[in-house]
């Protein structure tokens, strides 16, 4: 027994790697979960080349209302999908815009998750006065109609980048506490989770490494539909005139400001809104998949 | 029996299998079956052998993926297999209804009972509401349900599961069909529950002449309940033949060592121990070459069991002529022959005490947050989960807790681990009182001494984590070893005490089974070096073979480590099996603790003498006084007020049973029991369990 | 069960006073900003600020404030509009009135439709249909209200040219006008409450009772109507009473768009205008119907589950 170091097994993490791209090929099996991913992959894509892939400068106005697929009158390149009322083209700015709400959705579900997972173990593991308060305080936030609070933040501390972050964080993160609570009373109940605690661990080594870790599958399912919602939310934030100020491109900005012409140059609203509901198609699809998947197994 | 009377149901060589996306997997292969008026037949077999496969293709409910390959299934001369959907449904509850394993699911949660009973008869017969209402009370008055019109206007969650299980037998039975399908029908009640259900069903076939197929993993529930019984491995029968033929004399190695691994009351632990079956049940698609059964058979013969696959054949000299095996050398072999081998080990030496548990009480506070609460200020209300619990236990020793759901065990157990503080009293480990100190006040030694092996095999690990790196954190957490190296070092020589592969370091636990994940679990345990171990029916959820393999690993490695093992269970005959004294709990309460000797004969609890009888046992020439309990377990917000069985006890003596808590009488210096009756009179009790001399036996199993 | 009534308004009417002290601090304190510089806009100089806090008492200590403007708000003087130069009362009612026209079109069309979807689609699972109906569902989530108006408006009114592109009612109510705004929240909502209700109905049509009831040889239509819907359809009662305070937020956008004079509008105009009387009055009615709903909700959901009810 004494050479056992030596005799150690080879099946390693190599092994658990491979295990993991087998779940993502899983997704193969799921045509609804591969068309949205190979939606988000898309636009991905073209967040990350957008410098290389945007034929003209997003911001600078060129040549005003013309119709798509019209060739500049300077400078050469064609309007793919035509400027807007101000010269701008729309192609380049859908490009450009894309990079906006896939730096912004994201930040913004990341911070939001985390809080919303912090205040859902706390309140789920925890249980007693905690979960009471939370619960609580969850419940109020919830109250409201979610614009509607939208609407009051960016009143009351102003319409930025980091200002929607801000309200997304504080208007979502209760509803996924709601969903980390129920997942971990289930969990928590669990023989493993009894051992850890007869075995005198720490509640956060608790909740962190025996607990969370199985609440992941919902959790990813649920991160892709309200990334999906987040992308919907700064939309109509910038539909409305609350979003990321101007110049910078941004989907909901571009209908808003020229939605006033949508009934002779549609073009202008109809593209940006194509763009907008593909991304978030995309996500919503790659959820279904994901939870076709999960539910197989 | 009836031998000239039309058969009800004739199955023929049936086949049936799943479609899944991984391919055809055959559930159920060369199934032939014959079912005689009032005939109970009984199917056994270990989880995934097909006996429920087999009942839902007689009710034509395979599901999507599910499907009659060939042979027939023909019920009163009809072909299930070829009727349309609205021949099936007037079949369906009329002449062939179905009972099932958990009776709360079964019944719909928004509806009366009053109306899921009577739509049958409405369905069916061209019967007015009132006729209907009548028969369904009737039925329910016959099924032995206390107060049939109350039951009529419950909702299912008000009645209790016994109580449920027995509106789901009288709602079968309404239709006074003549093939009732039983699948399971007590694996999820208690044991005194279970015998009452038991003696219902056995009365079915003689007071409504009904045919019955019995499905149950329990050779014993099998033994009181059939006529007949199949026994199946791995999608095909391997045996069948009458009770009597088929108890006596197993002949396939399957059947014999199913009971070789059953606690019956021959068995024990040190002159006869269990003796599992090695290896693990065959996945459906992955079964072997000729007898399926040949890589766990201790007799296969290479060349012989593992070319053909091939049929059931007669049984020659048997008792009864209609004796079929699956099995091509069963004359040569003889299982009475084969108790040689048995390996003989040496008891243990009870050391010093090592747990003191004096007057130790838990109660609960439980907010009652009713309008009537309010008003009258009683709001805080007590749950006595533990009410003065005294025993002992001793290094190498096994003390049993043995109890229904709901009688406190798992309470106690959490006191012991530090998850809950105790109320009152004292829980000495080791000479230190830890009754009141939770787990995250103890000392890093105090915990490592003390550790638990869990009841569900498929909860106990995580499913997240490898197994290499469950078992380091404990070794890690206690300070066994430090060093990365010495830590991997004594993972293996863990794995290796627990007789599993060292290559499953790596694994996740999703690609285990059961059994090996409770070695794990139980590896897990002893990793600290433990001085004491809480089992919480560690086996009960796994399969009678994987059982009794678990069982003897975990009462090798207490030899070898001198452990106090502290077994908490629900099941008498495992408990009689390995443990050397027994503490019977009910609602909280202590009604009786001795030597396994003292529990198992009189005088007994009144309680004890109820469970003992509840207990099924294997074996036809064992006898059983029969008792059966009345009523339900009563809540443990409102216990009674004086003895805390004097509802349902049948020994009840008159109102100081209800008005006045028992005392303690000693019978010896450690055999107590709490009751009113006199100990002289609980000692002209005649035994329970009756199990004959070797000599006047026909065949020993053993 | 009276214990759980009356403990659902308790805490509905704790609620609507947090709500209203969250309101207060956010936009009549310091907390966030002054107000007076809220409403006097960035080009005001301090004088004037100062001039404007002491007019309108905002000088007073912090919780008499409070006392007051809650108190008023009981008693119906919700102050008056800076915008519309007009008590608030005034303004929001009629507006009110248009917004629960809108909803009970939209509610009356989206409910009854997505229920069926959603139970047919629930009671074969996997099936053609089943599937069709998911993907749609996703589909039409997927696109944002502002999206989908555009899209419409594009199709059918610059398209086709069969509706009105706006629908301010300038000329008094027509009902033509109403169709766009409703069409584009029934596509917006009907999927998500379709795709609760298949997910229910799927649960229960796979339950054990299920099966028993199968297996007693009951017709399959007593199946379904007896057994399978009483139970599925309790999940979507919540979702819908739910969806109230979804479309209060789907309302904005639709308003805005199509310029129709309802409540949703008038909170962004509120909001946009720095209206602060106005807003406030806005979403406390927002809230209190908010509230409300999910109270109902609450309540019935419990009223409709036996386990609940009797226990």
């Amino acid at each position: 027994m004494t050479t056992s170091t030596t005799e150690m097994p080879t099946a390693g993490y190599g092994a658990s790697f491979l295990r993991g791209l087998k779940s993502f090929t899983l997704l193969r099996e799921s045509w609804v979960g591969m068309v949205g991913a190979f939606l988000v992959l898309f636009w991905i894509t073209v967040a990350i080349l957008a410098p290389y892939l945007a034929p003209f400068d997003p911001n600078s106005s060129i040549q005003p209302f013309a119709k798509p697929g019209i060739e500049a009158t300077k400078g050469g390149g064609t309007f793919w999908l035509g400027t807007d009322h101000i010269g701008r083209d729309i192609l380049s700015r859908i490009i450009w815009g894309s990079r906006t709400v896939l730096i912004y959705a994201p930040l913004a579900t990341l911070s939001a998750y985390t809080l919303g997972i912090l205040m859902g173990l706390a309140a789920g593991y925890r249980g007693g006065w905690v979960d009471d308060v939370l619960s609580r305080i969850a419940d109020i936030i919830l109250s409201f109609p979610v614009l509607v609070l939208y609407i009051i933040i960016i009143a009351t501390i102003g319409a930025s980048g980091i200002n929607i972050i801000i309200a997304i964080t504080f208007a979502s993160s209760p509803g996924i506490m709601r969903i980390v609570r129920g997942l971990v009373l289930d969990l928590r109940n669990r023989d493993y989770v009894a051992a850890a605690q007869t075995r005198g661990e720490s509640d956060w080594r608790v909740m962190l490494i025996e607990i969370l870790p199985n609440a992941r599958g919902p959790l990813i399912v649920d991160a892709c539909l309200r990334l999906g919602y987040v992308i919907i939310t700064i939309g109509v934030l910038g539909f409305l005139g609350l979003g990321l100020p101007p110049p910078d491109p941004d989907w909901g900005g571009m209908v808003n400001e020229t939605r006033q012409m949508a009934m002779a140059f549609p073009h202008m609203t109809l593209f940006p809104c194509i763009a907008i509901s593909t991304l978030i198609l995309g996500f919503n699809l790659l959820a279904d998949g994901l939870r076709e998947i999960s539910l197989r197994d | 029996m009836n031998d000239n009377l039309e058969p009800v149901l004739v199955c023929k060589d049936l086949c049936i299998s799943y479609y899944t996306r991984a391919g055809e997997i055959p559930a159920v292969v060369d199934f032939s079956l014959t079912v005689k008026p009032g005939e109970t037949i009984g199917i056994v077999g270990e989880s995934g052998c097909g006996k429920s496969t087999v009942a839902m293709a007689v009710m034509q409910y395979m599901g999507a993926n599910g499907g009659i390959k060939s042979g027939s299934i023909t019920f009163k001369g009809r072909d299930l297999t070829q009727l349309s959907e609205d021949e099936l449904r007037r079949i369906r509850g009329a002449e062939i209804s179905m009972i099932y394993q958990e009776p709360f699911a079964s019944l719909n949660p928004s509806l009366k009972i009053k109306t899921q009973l009577m739509e049958v008869p409405l369905a069916h017969e061209d019967i007015s509401k009132d006729e209907a209402r009548q028969r369904s009370v009737q039925m329910l008055a016959d099924v032995k349900l206390p107060d049939p019109e109350r039951i009529m206007e419950s909702y299912p969650h008000q009645l209790s599961g016994g109580q449920q299980q027995r509106v789901v037998i009288a709602m079968g039975l309404l239709s006074k069909p003549s093939l009732l399908l039983l699948d399971e029908p007590t694996t999820a009640l208690d044991v005194t529950v279970e015998a009452g259900i038991v003696k219902l069903v056995a009365d079915i076939s003689k007071k409504f002449g009904t045919s019955q197929i019995y499905i149950s993993h329990n050779l014993g529930l099998i033994l009181e309940t059939c006529d007949r019984v199949f026994v199946m491995y791995s999608g095909e029968v391997v045996e069948e033949g009458t009770i009597n033929s088929l108890f006596t004399w197993p002949r396939h190695p399957y059947t014999h060592g199913l009971f070789s691994c059953i606690p019956l009351p021959t068995a024990d632990k040190n002159a006869a121990p269990l003796k599992p079956i090695r290896g693990q049940l065959p996945l459906p698609f992955d079964r072997p070459q000729g007898c399926y059964y040949h890589p766990r058979c201790d007799h296969f013969k290479p060349d012989v069991c593992d070319v053909d696959h091939f049929k059931m054949e007669y049984v020659e000299n048997s008792a009864a002529d209609d004796h079929r095996v699956r099995c091509l050398r069963y004359k040569e072999i003889d299982h009475r022959q084969d108790t040689s081998d048995v390996e003989v080990k040496e008891s243990l030496k009870l050391g010093k005490r090592v747990l003191n548990v004096d007057g130790m009480k838990k109660y609960y506070e439980v907010r009652d947050n009713s309008l009537k609460a309010i008003i009258s200020g009683k709001r805080i209300r007590y749950v006595k989960a533990n009410e003065e619990l005294n025993f002992t236990a001793r290094e190498s020793e096994t003390v049993a807790i043995v109890g229904e759901s709901g009688c406190g065990k798992s309470t106690f157990a959490k006191v012991l681990m530090g998850l809950e503080t105790g109320t009152e009293g004292e829980v000495r480990h080791k000479g230190k009182d830890i009754s009141e100190i939770a787990v995250r006040d103890r000392s890093d030694k105090q915990i490592s001494s003390l550790q638990m092996v869990f009841q569900n095999p498929f909860d106990t690990l995580n499913p997240s984590h490898s197994i290499g790196a469950q078992i380091s954190r404990v070794i890690k957490k206690f300070g066994v070893e430090t060093d990365k190296n010495k830590i991997f070092d004594r993972v293996m020589r863990l794995l290796d005490t627990v007789k599993l592969p060292r290559d499953f370091y790596f694994r996740k636990p999703r690609q285990l089974s059961g059994g090996q994940k409770q070695r794990v679990g139980i590896a897990r345990a002893f990793a600290g070096n433990p001085s004491m171990v809480i089992a919480d029916e560690p086996v009960s959820a796994l399969d009678v073979s994987v059982a009794a393999a678990v069982t003897e690993l975990l009462m090798d490695i207490q030899r070898e480590h001198k452990t106090t093992l502290l077994f908490i269970s629900h099941d008498l005959s495992v408990v009689r099996y390995l443990s050397d004294r027994i503490v019977v709990m009910y609602l909280g309460h202590i009604l009786e603790r001795g030597t396994t000797e003292e529990i198992f004969s009189p005088p007994y609890h009144p309680y004890t003498e109820a469970l003992l009888s509840a207990v099924p046992i294997a074996d036809p020439e064992v006898t059983k006084r029969e008792i059966v309990l009345e009523g339900n377990l009563p809540s443990a917000m409102k216990p009674p007020k004086g003895c805390p069985f004097c509802t349902r006890c049948h020994r009840k003596i008159g109102d100081i049973c209800d008005n006045e808590p028992p005392q303690n009488q000693a019978v010896s210096e450690r055999h107590i029991i709490k009751c009113h009756i006199p100990l002289a009179t609980l000692s002209e009790v005649a035994p329970v369990i009756n199990v004959p001399d070797e000599s006047e036996r026909i065949h020993t199993q053993q | 069960m009276v214990m759980l009534v009356i403990k659902r308004c308790g805490f509905m009417i704790f609620t609507m006073i947090v709500v209203s002290l969250i309101l207060f601090m956010l936009l009549e304190t310091d907390l966030t900003g002054d107000p007076a510089a809220r409403v006097l806009g960035q080009f005001s100089n301090a004088e004037q600020r100062e001039l404007w806090r002491e007019q309108h008492g905002y000088n007073q200590p912090l919780m008499l404030r409070y006392a007051k403007w809650l108190g008023n708000f009981a008693t119906g003087d919700l102050g008056e509009s800076i915008r519309f130069k007009g008590p608030v009362a005034d303004v929001m009612l009629p507006r009110l009135w248009n917004t629960a026209i809108l909803g009970f079109w939209t509610f009356a069309v989206m409910i009854p439709l997505s229920l069926i979807l959603g139970v047919l689609s629930g009671m074969k699972e996997g099936s053609k249909l089943d599937r069709s109906i998911s993907v749609f569902g996703i589909l039409t989530t997927s696109v944002p209200e502002f999206a989908s108006a555009v899209i419409f408006s594009s199709l059918l009114v610059f398209g086709l040219q069969w509706l009105p592109g706006t629908s301010s009612m300038a000329g008094g109510f027509e009902f033509k006008q109403l169709i766009l705004p409703a069409l584009v929240l029934i596509v917006y909502d009907f999927g998500y409450v379709a795709r609760m209700t298949r997910a229910s109905m799927a649960e229960v049509m796979t339950s054990q009772y299920i099966r028993t009831a199968v297996l007693k040889g009951l017709p399959y239509k007593s199946v379904i109507v007896k057994h399978a819907l009483r139970n599925a359809l309790i999940a979507p009662f919540t979702v819908i009473m739910l969806q109230i305070n979804w479309l209060l937020s789907g309302v904005i956008v639709v308003e805005f768009f199509f310029a129709y004079k309802g409540f949703g509008a008038l909170i962004l105009e509120a909001s946009l205008n720095n209206d602060i009387a106005l807003l406030e009055a806005c979403a406390m009615v927002a809230v209190c119907v908010a509230v409300t709903t999910q109270t109902i909700a609450d309540i019935g959901y419990t009223f409709l589950n036996p386990r609940i009810r009797f226990s």
